[in-house]
């Protein structure tokens, strides 16, 4: 009996120190992102948010374009990537025909195991030369023009660019929202769709009122997971965004993220300043993965307290 | 003696043996990444003649600076030149190993390799930014007869920091003053126009992609793809391709001598052959080898690679440094290497 207790509390204590290495594992790379980049802080101040110089030669950093860069891309891979992923997801839960379920969700959880070099060299060789052909060109000859959306669409088809970028970060995202969606979607109870069917829904119907509500917190969780990746991505972006630290209205520009711009420059960055810059930068952007995060559990919350209301 | 003890003998004798070999037998550097393939070639050939071996951390020039300043290699290798004053502070001595030439590529609609003549100005305005056409009329100018799109230039550069990048910039900002004062140089620059790839085979990449852009590459790169390059003017007003004999003549056309520390920029050198864009690259070692023997390992090395390692070297497509320029290093290193006692070690 007692032995039994002894290891029950070898076993409570291992798991605590275990999960205890989580937060000290942040907190280390929190401090050593700070201790580090203490002295572009102390050199450039708020400006290095605002600042838009990027001069390794006189040693002058503003880190806007990759910051910027970094929030288009990701903003642009969601809102391509939510609603194909919903589609997805809804198409594998409540339209698809039985036979086909299974192959569909291997191939999206294959999409999601692919590592991002590879997004990355296809992005470069096989969808940037695509691209730049056929859809730039007529981007720019037909978008480029309007009112007021043209200034989105004017330059060269190069093929590579902010928009390129997004793009291929819209298809990996798509896996990993898609994925989610669908194993929420599944444990909507049957006897609430059924029962809304015979009440005479259609299937749009249920899945506005019934599906969505029951799953949204499960969702909103996919879809942050897919902007975290989103976030981050380094390799593929890196290929294909053109690695420019110019900041222009078109996406169809070369522009940088954070993640590009570290790990183009990391290796070979010379000097104390030049070095704080880049983590500094890397800063940013865990500063900014965290704001996403804290925004994502908020709404989650307001979501919860309406329900509430609700009833 | 009982079998045992001859047992535990010799296994004793065999460690001892071992770990001597060890630390007498192997040599650890770090840095350039450009230079990383000749390195690691002249180390498998000299290892089957000598028994030494080479650890090289291929981590960048900046990396391998770093290692040196915090004394963890034996020696650091750099693209980049360090400032004599910036070896004294950190009491290092640097000098030149192979030479490789940086080569403008071309993707323009009609124009094949070899064709098109350049000068510094023009590139350089192309690379500001200024000329944005191929039609435009400076670059007509040098290039009479010769039928040029109206296409937009797309400038190509590197993404990532680079030795090439700096023996790129070192020309431009030697031919045109406005590029000295505006951007500078160094191994990654604030460039004032153009895409970014990251490495030679990204600049690679977008130039054979983009219609009517220009890039620069290492030379073996540019010749082992063979990519559309350009014949630049030199200092004495010849048009040369980037072949190896025209880097080699950029180097023989150099006085060494003259030059404190090596710290010297090979790019716009004088005589009829010499290949504008052309530069060294670099190791790095302390002053004061605390442990001499592992000095001497290395400079061991290096005079192989001198006399022995040319063959090699060209198969690579680098060029060796000539006799005249390894005898001025070698006299460097009895002059300026020593033990902690401040006995020469070479």
């Amino acid at each position: 009996m007692q032995r039994f207790a002894i290891q029950d509390k070898i076993f409570v204590s291992l798991a605590q120190l275990f999960a205890f290495i989580v937060f000290a594992l942040l907190f280390g790379i929190l401090v050593s992102l700070i201790i580090g980049s203490l002295p572009s802080i102390h050199k450039f101040g708020f400006g290095f948010i605002t600042g838009t110089a990027w001069d390794p030669v006189t040693e002058k950093f503003g880190g806007l374009v990759p910051i910027v860069g970094t929030l288009v891309t990701s903003f642009i891979a969601l809102l391509i990537g939510v609603p194909i992923s919903f589609g997805i997801a809804l198409f594998l839960t409540e339209l698809s025909p039985n036979w086909l379920k299974r192959p569909l969700g291997i191939a999206i959880e294959l999409l999601a195991g692919i590592p991002s070099i590879i997004y990355g060299m296809w992005g470069l060789f096989v969808f940037a030369p695509f691209f730049g052909d056929h859809i730039e060109q007529w981007l720019i000859d037909n978008l480029g023009n309007l009112p007021v959306i043209g200034f989105l669409f004017q330059g060269a088809p190069m093929g590579i660019g902010v928009l390129t970028a997004s793009l291929i970060l819209a298809i990996m995202v798509i896996p990993f929202i898609a994925s989610v969606m669908r194993d929420v979607f599944e444990i909507v109870p049957p006897m609430l769709k059924e029962s809304a069917y015979g009440l005479g829904a259609t299937t749009w119907e249920v899945v506005r009122y019934i599906v969505l509500p029951y799953t949204r917190i499960g969702v909103v969780g996919g879809i942050m997971l897919g902007l975290g990746r989103a976030l981050g991505e380094t390799m593929a972006v890196t290929f294909v965004i053109g690695n420019s630290h110019d900041i222009s209205t078109s996406l169809l520009m070369p522009g940088n993220t954070i993640s590009s711009a570290l790990a183009n420059e990391f290796t070979e960055a010379v000097g104390k300043m030049y070095t704080s810059a880049l983590i500094e930068l890397g800063l940013i952007l865990f500063f900014i993965t965290f704001v996403v995060l804290a925004i994502s559990k908020i709404l989650l919350l307001q979501l919860r307290k309406q329900e509430g209301n609700k009833d | 003696m009982s079998i045992k003890n001859l047992v535990t003998h010799t296994l004793l004798a065999a460690l001892m043996l071992s770990a001597g070999v060890a630390s007498a037998g192997e040599m650890t550097g770090a840095g350039s990444t450009f230079a990383y393939p000749i390195y690691a070639k002249w180390a498998e050939a000299y290892k089957a003649s000598s028994g030494v071996s080479l650890n090289y951390q291929s981590i960048g020039s900046g990396g391998g600076i770093k290692q040196i300043e915090n004394n963890t290699v034996n020696f650091g290798a750099s693209d980049m030149p360090l400032k004599p004053e910036v070896l004294k502070q950190n009491g290092l001595m640097q000098f030149p190993t192979v030479i490789g030439g940086v080569v403008p590529v071309v993707n323009v609609p009609g124009v094949q390799a070899g064709k098109l003549h350049l000068n510094g100005k023009v590139l350089s305005d192309i690379y500001m930014g200024k000329v944005i056409t191929w039609n435009s009329p400076e670059i007509e100018a040098l290039n009479r007869g010769m039928h040029l799109p109206s296409t937009h230039i797309t400038v190509v550069h590197r993404s990532d920091g680079s030795g090439t990048t700096f023996i790129f910039a070192s020309y431009l900002s030697k031919v045109s003053p406005e590029w000295a004062k505006k951007v500078g140089v160094d191994t990654s620059i604030p460039w004032p126009a153009g895409v970014g790839g990251k490495g030679n085979e990204g600049v690679a990449s977008f130039v054979q992609r983009i219609k009517g852009s220009i890039g620069y590459v290492e030379y073996a790169y540019a010749k082992q793809n063979k990519m559309a390059y350009v014949l630049m003017q030199n200092r004495e007003g010849q048009y040369v391709p980037p072949f190896a004999a025209n880097i080699q003549a950029a180097a023989a056309g150099t006085d060494w001598s003259k030059i404190p520390d090596f710290y010297e920029m090979l790019t716009n050198e004088p005589g009829k052959m010499s290949w504008p864009i052309t530069g060294a690259t670099f190791i790095l070692m302390h002053t004061t080898q605390n442990h001499p023997e592992n000095g001497k390992i290395v400079l061991k090395f290096f005079d192989w690679g001198f006399n022995k390692g040319g063959k090699l070297a060209e198969d690579l497509d680098y060029v060796p440094l000539p006799k005249s320029v390894t005898d001025l290093i070698e006299k460097d290193w009895s002059e300026k290497i020593h033990d902690a006692s401040g006995k020469a070690i070479w």
